[in-house]
């Protein structure tokens, strides 16, 4: 196995707030791995972190941040710049607002590749082709000359993940890429990105909120709160014995088909999300557990429960 | 609490059908967002209405509200046609609540006075019962009251969707439309705001029509369910029924889609190919032929017949 990605206490503030705190993760060749959590957990922000894409004003520190060895924090935005879309390739969740309205599905995906790897235009335009006819769009000669606005909300995401593809990347970032989609159209998307990322060895580092999805495909997941991973497994392991009181709590939520009694209230969190500033102490999850005594006020133990299976709480395995 | 038998809501063949300007040059497309549709809600149900977007499902929402006129049909709501009733009386049997609640509620306004503002359209409650029923309502969707002096934009979004629910029940309502309620929500806020509204209705013997693209929140809710494609309901069905003998390939197809949290089951193959639904240019015949697994060629001739089932029917040329 080699790590493709690896994060270790990634550290992201904005004016007053601390976005994400001490994160750490890896994604491997060839593997998928799933950031699962509630909006405002700092899911989002890792990855743009990762791909130096913050918005002006948030900081980013970390203890190492490598892509294939390479340290991303030694780099200037240059270098940045031609690692991005190339080696690592990112995907938004809004397939609406990421394509630019006024120009051509064709002139979008080749201008990519045209940057990176020096080609002609017609050579751009044959793998643009190609990609779209992998990603399943039909007559891609066609959807090459059209605007996005021409296009359906399903076409424009299938778009998206050929156009991120064009200059072979190792790495690929989907933030949410099925979340504004009918459910009939998420089937298709994310059995095409497995079925991508199984054929190109593609290492997928996939963010989603849904654990629905997260069974599904992930090899590895690791479950963002309140800026932190507070759970990481492989996929099998944290469904069948999740050890975070925050992992148990949002599979509970989850309304199973079949599995529920319809009198029976769901499981539930209390509370919400909390802000967190500089300087806070403890666990960011002590104001909704039911397991939360003083001690969770302070420093909280890192645990391993199996081997591959690290969580952050006082509890014993 | 059934001691009349008179439908809470209850539709007769409705349709709507929008204009949709085609540009200088392009002709007029006619949308056909609501294609035939009947149904009777009985007191004290919950209708959950599922399918696709542009499948025509906030369209029969805003009909049955009243905030749309029909084309043709008939909407009757406790046996009084909509249309015929003026906006207060409406307002004080049925009320909605959307999906967004951060842009439903005013920015401007107080949490207060946004709950409170149902009771003032009405003209004849006095200031003291105003702020006594918006107290009441705020305890009884659990927001602490000293919330009421607040503005939405400092409320969490569970918090804002707990307001919009306060908002429409402040009236006292016998009917609720949920137009995707909890989809702007994360999952443990859905859950708090759907044990809410499943502990309002018991309490309340409120009937709800609950629209969700979620056939697993449905699933919770609802006692039957209608799944809808490009403006007809292709099955409708009480929720045990549906779920777990489904007839209609499209109703098959969007349950295969529910991706359930079991790991190991990969991500199937729901088989509704490429093609997408288009409300201006509705197929002949079946008009899920196009995407349809099974479809047969009669079936992009044949118009299915309305095929009866206990507490509904399907339309398919292909079910017995």
């Amino acid at each position: 196995m080699s790590t493709l990605l690896d994060v270790e206490r990634l550290e992201v503030g904005f004016a007053g707030t601390s976005a994400v705190r001490g994160a750490s993760l890896t994604v491997e060749r060839g593997e998928t791995h799933c950031l699962v959590g509630e909006s405002g957990c700092g899911k989002s922000v890792t990855a743009l972190a990762i791909m130096n894409l913050l918005a002006r004003g948030g900081r980013r520190t970390a203890q190492r941040l490598a892509f294939q060895g390479e340290d991303l924090l030694k780099l200037d935005d240059r270098g940045m710049a031609r690692l991005r879309g190339n080696a690592m390739a990112m995907i938004f969740q809004e397939p609406m607002t990421s394509l630019n309205p006024a120009y051509t599905i064709g002139s979008q995906m080749t201008e990519v590749m045209r940057r990176h790897k020096k080609v002609s235009q017609r050579v751009a335009t044959d793998r643009a082709a190609d990609l779209l006819g992998r990603v399943g769009i039909t007559a891609p000669g066609l959807r090459l000359g059209q605007f996005p606005h021409q296009l359906s909300g399903g076409l424009r995401q299938r778009v998206m993940i050929a156009m991120a593809l064009m200059c072979e990347p190792q790495l690929l970032i989907a933030d949410e890429p099925t979340t504004a989609l009918d459910v009939t159209v998420q089937a298709q998307i994310l059995r095409l990105l497995a079925q991508l990322q199984r054929d190109l060895g593609l290492g997928l580092l996939l963010i989603t909120h849904d654990l629905g999805i997260v069974a599904r495909i992930a090899h590895r997941v690791s479950v963002m709160y309140a800026g932190e991973v507070v759970e990481s497994a492989a996929t099998a392991q944290l469904f069948a014995d999740p050890k975070h009181p925050y992992t148990q709590g949002l599979l509970r939520c989850v309304p199973v088909p079949g599995k529920q009694r319809q009198d029976e209230p769901l499981g539930s969190i209390p509370g919400t999300v909390p802000r967190i500033g500089p300087g806070f102490e403890g666990c960011g999850f002590r104001d909704r557990c039911s397991f939360a005594e003083a001690s969770c006020a302070h420093t909280v133990p890192h645990q391993t429960a199996a081997p591959g299976h690290d969580y952050l709480c006082r509890l014993a395995p | 609490m059934n001691e009349n038998t008179q439908a809470a809501i209850e539709l007769r063949s409705v349709g709507k059908t929008f204009r949709v300007s085609g540009g200088i040059l392009g002709k007029d497309r006619r949308v056909v967002a609501v294609d035939g549709v009947s149904f009777a809600v009985p007191p004290g149900g919950v209708l959950g209405v599922v399918g696709e977007s542009g499948c025509g499902k906030s369209t029969l929402a805003r009909l049955i509200l009243g905030l749309l006129t029909p084309d043709s049909g008939d909407i009757a709501v406790e046996g009084q046609r909509i249309v015929d009733m003026d906006r207060k009386a409406r307002a004080r049997l049925i009320q909605p609540v959307f999906q967004d609640p951060f842009s439903s509620l005013n920015p401007l306004s107080r949490i207060r006075d946004i709950v409170a503002m149902p009771l003032q359209a009405q003209g004849s409650f006095s200031r003291a019962e105003i702020a006594k029923r918006v107290d009441e309502m705020l305890s009884r969707v659990g927001l602490p009251g000293e919330m009421g002096n607040r503005l939405p934009a400092e409320l969490s979004g569970g918090q804002r969707q707990r307001v919009a629910i306060a908002r429409a029940l402040v009236l006292r309502p016998r009917i609720v439309v949920c137009d995707e309620p909890t989809s702007a929500l994360d999952v443990s806020v859905q859950a708090q705001i759907l044990n809410l509204l499943a502990e309002l209705r018991r309490d309340l013997g409120l009937t709800y029509l609950f629209i969700s693209h979620n056939l697993a929140v449905v699933e919770h809710v609802a006692s039957e369910v209608a799944v809808m494609y490009l403006g007809r309901i292709v099955e409708k069905k009480p929720t045990q029924a549906l779920f777990h003998q489904p007839e209609h390939p499209y109703t098959k197809a969007l349950l295969a889609s529910v991706l359930t949290p079991e790991p190991g089951l990969g991500v199937p193959d729901v088989g509704l190919g490429d093609v997408m639904p288009d409300p201006a240019n509705i197929p002949p015949g079946c008009r899920f032929h196009p995407r349809c697994p099974i479809a047969e060629p009669r079936c992009s001739t044949e118009t299915p017949p309305l095929r009866p089932r206990p507490g509904g029917g399907v339309e398919c040329l292909l079910v017995p």
